[in-house]
Order: C-alpha cells, then structure tokens, then sequence
C-alpha cells in the first residue's frame, strides 16, 4: 500500500467522431472518462457507473455500448461515436437532437447525451418504429425528469425527420 | 468508483494469451467486460492482471449446423441473436438471450464470458445447463470439453482453470418432436430476474410427453435443472403440472435476499414451472405439426 511508483501508462490511438487521437492512459481508465478528462470530451455524461444509467452510452462501430463498462485501452480498433459527433460540422441538429428539441424531450438534460446515442444507432437499425418499439429502443436508458413521454415522442419524430431528410 | 490499479495484455494471439495467463496469479480473462468492469469498479474484484482477449482474431464466431450451436469467446450476445439460423437450430438460445440484460449491454457483453461468470441469476449459464451443452477451454495441457453438468462449482464459481480459456460454447440442437420456453420475472425490465424458469418438452410419436426437464436461475446458488418426465405422466394438465412444480421445489432450495423471499421463490418456482412447461408443450406440438405437415 501506498508504493510510489506510479502506474503505468499504455499508449494507445482512440478514433472518437472520426479523428485518431493518441493518448497514454493507466489500463484501468474507463472508457467514459478517458473521453471526458483525456480527450475533454464532457458531452457524455457518467450517472451511475456501473453500467445501469445509460448516460454513458456511446457509439462503437455503430452499436450502442456502455462507456462506463469498458476500458478504454480495450477500445482501440473501434470507431467511437460520441454525442458531439452527432450534429453536422456546421451545426446543423441531427434529425435525433431536432427532434428533442421540437418535443421538448429533455428537461435537465444529464441523461439525454445517452438517449441520443441510443435512439440515433436504434433508428439506423428500425427507421419506422412503432411506439412499442421506440418505448423499447430506451428502456435501457433511465430519465429522471421527464417521465419518457416525450422522449418517446422524440424517437418517432426523428424517425419522421429522417424520412424527410432521406426523401430529399 | 474506479478501479484498483491492474496489469495488462492485449496478446495477438490464444497461444500468447495462454502464456502470459500462465505466467501469474491472479489473472482475469477480459472479453465483453459487462460484469467484470463493473466489479472491477466497485472494487469487488482486484485482479493483479487482465488478459484482453479483444485483439486475438477467430474467436467471433457464431457457427450453426444440424448438430447445433458453436459461439466463440467473442461473439457478443447481439451477433448470436443475430445469426438467423440460431433460432431455427435451437430456438431456446435466443428466448433467454433477449432476456439478458438490455440490448445496449448485449452489444458488448459476450455469451461465453457470461457462461464463464457463472452467475445463477444469469440466463445462459441454465440454458447451457439445460440443454446439456458444453464449454471448450484451452490451457496449457491442451484443448479439453467441460460438460455443463461440470461446469458450475459454487456462486460465480466455474470449473475453468486459471491458466485456461474458454473459446467456445456449445448449445446442442433441439431434438425432433421438441419444444422450449423461458419465462422470468424481473421488477425492471432488463433487470436481474426474481426468478427464471425454461423448460424443454418432447413428445413420443403419439404426442405423450417422453421427457420434460425445466432449469431454474436465481432460485439456488448454481444453475439447476431439474427432470420432471415422471411427474407429468405424459400430458400437461393442470393436476399433471402441479405435481411437477412440487416435484421441482423438493430438487431446489430457495435462498432469501433483498430481492425476494425463500417463499415468495419457491412461489414463482411454482407458477413459471407450470406456465413454461405448458408453453414448451404447446411449442413441441407446433413444431411437430410443422415437420409433419410441412414435408
């Protein structure tokens, strides 16, 4: 107890929203916060990490998967989505961020970084949800404010929006 | 909270794996990590070293043949769920499977990580035991085949050595004339069951019942599964399966938790039982309607 040696660290290359960055992390890093203190990307939230929450949520290859629940030397090789990557370069609201805001689909907002990442890789995989569906789609996510109405109300929004925004 | 310090590899290889395992104790094999980090976080687990298997190519594999299921150590739950073919070799594998956990932690979590965890209130580990599959490990002696019979030692205790590695699962296809079902009551969705119960029912060729076994989770400290072929006498009427569920409570021993009484299990074990080994029935009796009337 109390060795002074310090940790040592792994250097490892991370591509989050596209861009390779390199960063030498000890082996216990939590993805969740090698994103947040490492590479100051703060826009995924960590609620309860150990993996119930699902503000943590992030992108990999696609997929939905808990930040908090991997390491982040464990990542490498993964295409890392987080919620900064959701809007386009210039700004422009993905069709899941419009669609919170035109349903007012966050109240404080600590959970919603989670839901966005969800529902955007949900809506790639089923763009027509039914309203069970979208109920399903977030059950994995917990909000303590808004009772989920319109958080499923959003999910079938930006099902919509993307339609609109494929039939263009 | 965070983890205790750790060492790390990330080998290319299962032969490096397998040295670098060998090489210390108290090592921990990392595949999905969906109940390990959070351990690791909580500080109830402190390995002094974690081997990632993530790097090591081959071993993603869902195979399905007329034999059966084979799903390599890194398959993630969400690849056997969506391999077609799983469903229609052994149906039960994707009943529990969508019962683990939420889709967001199937993503990453592995079956044979989960096998391998040996958690008694986790899904796969009673299917596996149910339906008689079995787990293929390496270690420095070679490749050996643990029966899931063998398998389950104790809590979260598997008959998997510390210098070895399960790479794959097997889950044997359901029999002609067969049927299966999975029921379980959680508070939450995706939540830890209360208690879960599947059932495997097949029929002779005059549609009587030849063998009915049902496994249980979260009621004992292992995985169980418990034959009630005797019990049910051939038919699953309501008399037949009362029998059955008692017959079952006298090979299990429900504990008392936060989550539940022994009672209030023992209830559960009751009602799953007669309700998973109607469905399976039903099941069989569709699934032989099929073959015989589908050629």
């Amino acid at each position: 107890m109390g060795e002074a040696t310090p940790e040592i660290r792994h250097e490892i290359r991370l591509r989050v929203n596209g861009v390779e960055h390199e960063l030498a992390v000890p082996a216990r890093r939590l993805l969740s916060d090698a994103l947040r203190h490492d590479l100051g990307l703060t826009g995924t939230h960590v609620g309860c990490e150990h993996g119930v929450c699902g503000s943590c949520t992030v992108l990999a290859d696609g997929r939905p998967v808990r930040s908090c629940l991997m390491l982040a030397v464990s990542a490498v090789g993964l295409e890392l989505t987080t919620v900064e990557g959701l809007a386009a370069p210039d700004g422009t609201l993905s069709p899941v961020q419009q669609a919170f805001r035109e349903c007012h689909g966050l109240q404080c907002g600590f959970c919603t970084p989670g839901f966005l990442t969800t529902i955007t890789a949900g809506l790639e995989a089923n763009p027509t949800p039914s309203e069970d569906e979208a109920r399903d789609m977030v059950a994995g996510n917990l909000c303590r404010c808004t009772g989920y109405q319109n958080i499923v109300a959003s999910v079938l929004r930006a099902a919509e929006l993307g339609a609109e925004e494929a039939g263009r | 909270m965070k983890p205790a310090p750790f060492d790390y590899a990330r080998p290319d290889t299962l032969e490096e794996a397998l040295r670098v395992l060998a090489g210390r104790s108290g090592a921990k094999v990392l595949a999905g990590g969906q109940s390990l980090v959070p351990l690791l976080s909580m500080r109830l687990a402190a390995p002094e070293l974690l081997v990632d298997l993530n790097g090591v190519p081959g071993l993603d594999h869902v195979t399905v043949d007329e034999s059966g299921v084979r799903v390599g150590a890194l398959a993630r739950h969400a690849d056997v769920l969506a391999e077609a073919g799983v469903r229609r070799v052994q149906p039960l594998v994707p009943l529990a499977l969508e019962q683990v956990a939420h889709a967001t932690i199937r993503n990453r979590g592995t079956t044979v990580g989960s096998l391998v965890h040996a958690d008694a209130a986790a899904e796969m580990p009673m299917v596996l035991r149910l339906l008689d599959g079995s787990l293929d490990v390496v270690g420095p002696t070679g490749r050996r085949t643990i029966a899931a019979a063998d398998l389950y030692l104790g809590p979260l205790e598997s008959s998997v050595g510390a210098d070895e590695i399960a790479v794959e699962a097997f889950f044997p296809a359901l029999a002609e004339r067969s049927g299966v079902a999975f029921e379980e009551i959680a508070r939450r969705h995706g939540d830890y069951a209360v208690v879960g119960v599947a059932a495997v029912v097949t029929l002779d060729a005059d549609g009587r019942v030849s063998e009915a076994r049902a496994g249980y989770l979260s009621v004992s400290d292992v995985p169980a599964v418990v034959d009630v072929t005797e019990e049910l006498g051939g038919g699953v009427a309501p008399e037949a399966l009362e029998v059955a569920a008692t017959g079952a409570l006298l090979d299990l021993t429900p504990e008392t938790d936060l989550h539940a009484t022994a009672a209030y299990r023992a209830h559960l074990v009751r009602v799953l039982t007669a309700r998973v080994l109607t469905a399976a029935h039903d099941d069989a009796l569709r699934r032989a309607g099929d073959h015989s009337g589908g050629a």
